[in-house]
């Protein structure tokens, strides 16, 4: 279906190919899991399916590209449209139209196809993706997930061969996540389109491929069969690395696999309570493996609290975002805030930080010292700045000059706050970022460790990280948990909103869920995230009953013990 | 998918009776959108016609009527009462022009009140500012002010009646590019204002302050990188569907195109002013639309067959299109014909000052055109969703929307002959 033969992507601002001599073929009805880290030329990789590499993308292609027979040098992506469909990671970027139904027409309309058969296919797609009670929805309107249903759907109108999805869940809460997916593998089952798909969180995804595309960097791709692929790739989900932990074989993919490969596992590790991660001070340090049971922690002096909140209410326009919610953050304390789209989270954290409207309730932040402090609100933006830093959904927003050193410089001066300085906080957080880059040029983690850093200059007691995880791979989250890891290690209190329930489970003390603006759960992470099906993470399913829910919990156990199950 | 050979076809038949539910209630649907622009152009030509304050403040009635009855819940539908600020604008603009730039008043006239003079050099004398204002020169003003509100207000009730989008369609092939071009942009300005509200919003999180080119820039700049990026990504989407696709066109043909479509639209300007300007020679009026009408035809077919594409459920031109678009442009034809009986009363004379009377054929006319209100369908009630959609929240992006509860009536099947419910009754006319 797919053929790419000695093919060499280079682009003309970068000293090296993205791709090098890339031998590959895809077969009909496949569907191949595209792993790799950014910027290894995953997207680069979808692109020259459809021809949007090089006609769109600029850059030299070498080599040949032809899919389902036609050389995509000689077809710009206009002309494969009715064979390859691409849906991008924000489904609101592609759309062209109003309603779901003429969005659902449009790629047919590009195409000719008469006018009969188009009413058709808009029918069965309608029915195909469930879609067919919000036909005539305005698109905006529509939740993540049904937006990106509608994004296949109407991809999925001109009956392409093979569709192209270049991270379609990154934005989805899991929910939304799990129905994109489950549209997707029954495309593939039922009527044997090709799929190439590129994920971030692979653990969604990994049991359903059929064949893994690993892109170790260095321009090569390295095809496989899933099982062998994670065998040795550096970036695999929890469920892998923790058969691989095990030494399982085969290595199990999906959780059902696992836990029938686990009933070994589970006994050995029974007897032992599961560690707590250890973070140096104000919180005692517990060592791994020794007495640092949940329990315990829980038991352990009180830090001192840093952000207390009651009865916070936001509305607009007369509906409620966020109903009464009371929190409170301690210091050296990472509290997760998990909910689906549009629970309120980000309308919580604006109104914590007091940038956001607040229509009733009071939010008291003190100093890390316990000197001074007040209700952000109320205090001037540089005050409230210094007691409670945000880093907003899309951190680029606070980016406006020309280059990093720019920014660091104005962040330093509009801070004024005796410390390390932004350049300092940036290196600690994200090192070796070029002074002279341009901060659009940044990958998406450096992006939000150079916002983190810009937020940090003013040294808040309080950090507030909106969806830090969203677009950002395996690598990067680990970054992001051990800077959260030492933020909270220098006193202070973070809480980050997240779907990603495995970064949850590696970065979190507490988690909160919200639902319909109020806060429905909260407690320590294991007792929250652990009890529902949801958001449990795949260590905690695998290994249920007993509390596990990081694979480096398991790894602390079978080390101190020193040897395998 | 398997694709059988689609058997039941759309009903086309033309059956105005079956229209007629039998509860003596009409099936709601939207009106072509060219039937609408068709009515109101010719509206606006008829009130290029008068000068009769009675007449022109019907017209008003009559849009407002006829906008009130049939405009849809859509946001480009709620706006026409703007147009009619525009409209209060543009009378007052003229009236204050005509008291400040004060010419041509004669001793007979009944004076107001008198502005101070400004004197003006030599070289100016043709115009002189201030002086005294009379009753006669500001209620000209006025009616001249008012002819132009109307006509105004005759697009702003295309607009409001006729989805653009819709409307934009039934653009010729050829202008195909045009339409997307500004569709595109109906729909990236609202991001825009998001956007910079977005930013603004987190200008406070950096504690932004400063005034000026400098704050400015903190919010310009990533509003328009962040639009050039939505663009860009549009832009590739778009391709990758399949937009603008090669027909069959070559170099020559491209250009034949352009040069009949530019000599038509001279054509067709030089036409529109013969025939709206009495004083123009009668040579320029018809012939010269029909010339220009005729190579832009030609242009249009030419362009469009490089185009290739079709349309997704039409508008289908029926009854009630015709009878809207007839009524109105019946009206105008009558306006043009009783000009020439009746010129004094459609065109009344302020010298001396009377009032004017309300002439009988352009009456019914205008009242003609009203009847538009019924003849067109019933618009199609809104669809909401279960509950309000809460805005989005700072920072957030416009999908937080509610979850839509399931409608039960809005379930279909996949059969396209049944599949259409109650809204779509152009199409699905039960046989």
């Amino acid at each position: 279906m797919i053929a790419f033969d000695q093919v060499t992507v280079h682009y003309d601002d970068m000293a090296e190919p993205v791709l090098r001599e890339v031998d590959l073929t895809v077969e009909e009805g496949e569907l191949c899991l595209v792993v790799g880290h950014t910027g290894v030329g995953k997207s680069t990789l979808l692109g020259l399916v459809n021809g949007l590499v090089p006609h769109f993308t600029g850059g030299t292609l070498h080599g040949r590209v032809t899919v389902d027979g036609r050389d995509t040098a000689d077809h710009p992506p206009r002309e494969l449209a009715d064979v390859v469909g691409v849906v991008g990671q924000d489904p609101l970027d592609g759309f062209v139209t109003d309603t779901v139904e003429e969005e659902l027409a449009y790629s047919m309309e590009q195409l000719a196809i008469p006018p009969a058969t188009m009413r058709k296919r808009v029918e069965e797609t309608l029915d195909l993706l469930g879609l067919a009670d919000l036909r005539h929805r305005a698109l905006y309107e529509l939740s993540g997930g049904q937006q990106q249903r509608v994004a296949i759907g109407s991809v999925l109108t001109a009956h392409p061969r093979v569709l192209v999805l270049d991270e379609p869940t990154s934005a989805l809460d899991p929910a939304a996540a799990e129905e994109v997916l489950a549209a997707v593998t029954r495309l593939v089952h039922d009527l044997g389109v090709t799929v190439l798909v590129a994920e971030h969180r692979l653990e969604r995804v990994v049991q359903y491929a059929d064949r893994v595309l690993h892109l170790p960097g260095g321009g090569r791709v390295e095809p496989g069969a899933p099982a062998e692929v994670f065998r040795t790739s550096a970036i695999a989900p929890p469920v892998v690395e923790l058969g691989r932990l095990a030494d399982w074989s085969p290595l199990p993919l999906s959780i059902r696999d696992a836990r029938r490969a686990a009933a070994g596992l589970r006994s050995r590790l029974a007897p032992a309570p599961p560690p707590v991660r250890s973070r140096p001070a104000p919180r005692s340090a517990d060592t791994a493996g020794a007495e640092g049971a949940v329990e315990d922690a829980a038991k352990a002096p009180a830090s001192p609290v840093l952000l207390t909140a009651r009865g916070v209410t936001v509305s607009y326009r007369g509906v409620a975002a966020v109903r009464e919610v009371g929190l409170t953050l301690r210091a050296g304390e990472v509290t997760a805030l998990m909910g689906r789209n549009g629970s309120g989270k980000s309308s919580l954290l604006w109104a914590l930080q007091g940038s956001g409207p607040r229509r009733s309730g009071s939010v008291r932040a003190r100093r890390v010292g316990g000197s001074g402090g007040g209700d952000p609100r109320e205090l001037s933006a540089a005050a409230a700045r210094r007691l409670v830093g945000l880093v907003p959904q899309t951190p680029t927003d606070l980016l406006y000059l020309e280059s990093v050193r720019q920014e660091l410089a104005q962040a330093d001066a509009e801070s004024a706050a005796a410390g390390p300085t932004a350049r300092e906080l940036l290196d600690r957080l994200a090192p070796g970022i070029d002074g002279a880059t341009h901060p659009r040029d940044l990958s998406e983690g450096q992006k939000l460790a150079l916002v983190l850093a810009v937020q940090l200059a003013a040294a808040p007691g309080v950090v507030l990280l909106d969806e830090p995880t969203r677009g950002l791979d395996y690598q990067a989250k680990s970054r992001l948990v051990r800077i959260v890891d030492e933020l909270a290690g220098e006193g202070r209190a973070v809480l980050i909103s997240t779907h990603d329930v495995e970064f949850v489970a590696r970065a979190a003390d507490r988690v909160a869920v919200m639902a319909e603006g109020e806060i429905v759960a909260e407690g320590p992470t294991a007792d929250v995230i652990v009890a529902s099906p949801v958001f449990a993470p795949q260590v905690a399913k695998v290994l249920a009953p007993l509390p596990y829910l990081t694979v480096g919990q398991v790894a602390a156990v079978l080390t101190g013990d020193g040897g395998r199950v | 998918m398997h694709e059988p050979k689609v058997t039941g076809t759309l009903p086309t038949r033309h059956r105005p009776g079956a229209r007629r539910v039998p509860d003596g209630r009409r099936l709601a649907r939207a009106l072509h959108p060219l039937a609408w622009w068709v009515w109101a152009l010719a509206l606006a030509t008829a009130v290029s016609r008068t000068n009769n304050p009675l007449l022109l403040l019907l017209v008003l009635a009559v849009l407002g009527y006829v906008v009130t009855l049939r405009r849809t819940e859509a946001p480009w539908a709620r706006g026409f009462v703007y147009y009619l600020y525009l409209a209060l604008t543009v009378v007052a603009i003229r009236v204050v022009f005509r008291a400040v730039f004060a010419t041509g008043t004669t001793p007979r006239d009944h004076f107001l009140f008198a502005l101070p003079r400004l004197p003006t050099p030599d070289w100016y004398a043709g115009i002189q500012i201030g002086g005294p204002v009379s009753l006669e020169a500001l209620l000209s003003a006025a009616t001249d002010g008012l002819r132009l509100a109307c006509m105004l207000c005759c697009i702003g009730a295309a607009n409001t009646l006729a989805n653009p989008k819709r409307a934009l369609r039934v653009l010729p092939g050829a202008l195909y590019e045009l339409g997307v071009a500004v569709t595109v942009s109906i729909s990236v300005a609202p991001q825009l204002v998001q956007s910079v509200q977005r930013v603004r919003r987190a200008r406070r999180l950096r504690a932004g302050h400063g005034t000026g080119a400098r704050a400015l820039r903190g919010i310009v700049v990533p509003v328009l990188e962040d639009a050039l990026e939505r663009s860009l990504r549009l832009a590739a989407a778009m391709d990758s569907r399949g937009y603008g696709r090669a027909g069959s066109a070559t170099r020559r043909s491209r250009r034949l195109t352009g040069a009949l479509l530019l000599l038509g639209m001279c054509g067709l300007c030089a036409g529109a002013y013969g025939l709206l300007d009495a004083t123009a020679p009668r040579l320029l009026g018809l012939p010269a639309m029909a010339a220009g009408a005729l190579l832009c035809v030609a242009g249009l077919r030419l362009g469009g067959r490089r185009v290739t594409r079709t349309t997704y459920r039409p508008d289908p031109w029926r009854f009630p299109e015709w009878a809207v678009a007839g009524c109105g442009v019946l009206s105008a034809v009558l306006l043009f014909v009783s000009a020439g009986f009746d010129a004094a009363a459609l065109n009344p004379s302020y010298y001396p000052l009377s009032w004017p009377t309300l002439p009988p054929v352009p009456t019914v006319a205008i009242l003609l055109a009203g009847a538009a209100a019924l003849l067109a369908p019933p618009p199609v009630a809104p669809e909401r969703p279960a509950r309000p959609v809460p805005p989005a929240p700072p920072g957030a992006s416009a999908r937080s929307g509610a979850r839509p509860s399931v409608r039960p009536s809005a379930r279909t099947s996949a059969r396209p002959s049944d599949a259409v419910p109650a809204r779509g009754a152009g199409e699905a006319e039960t046989p």
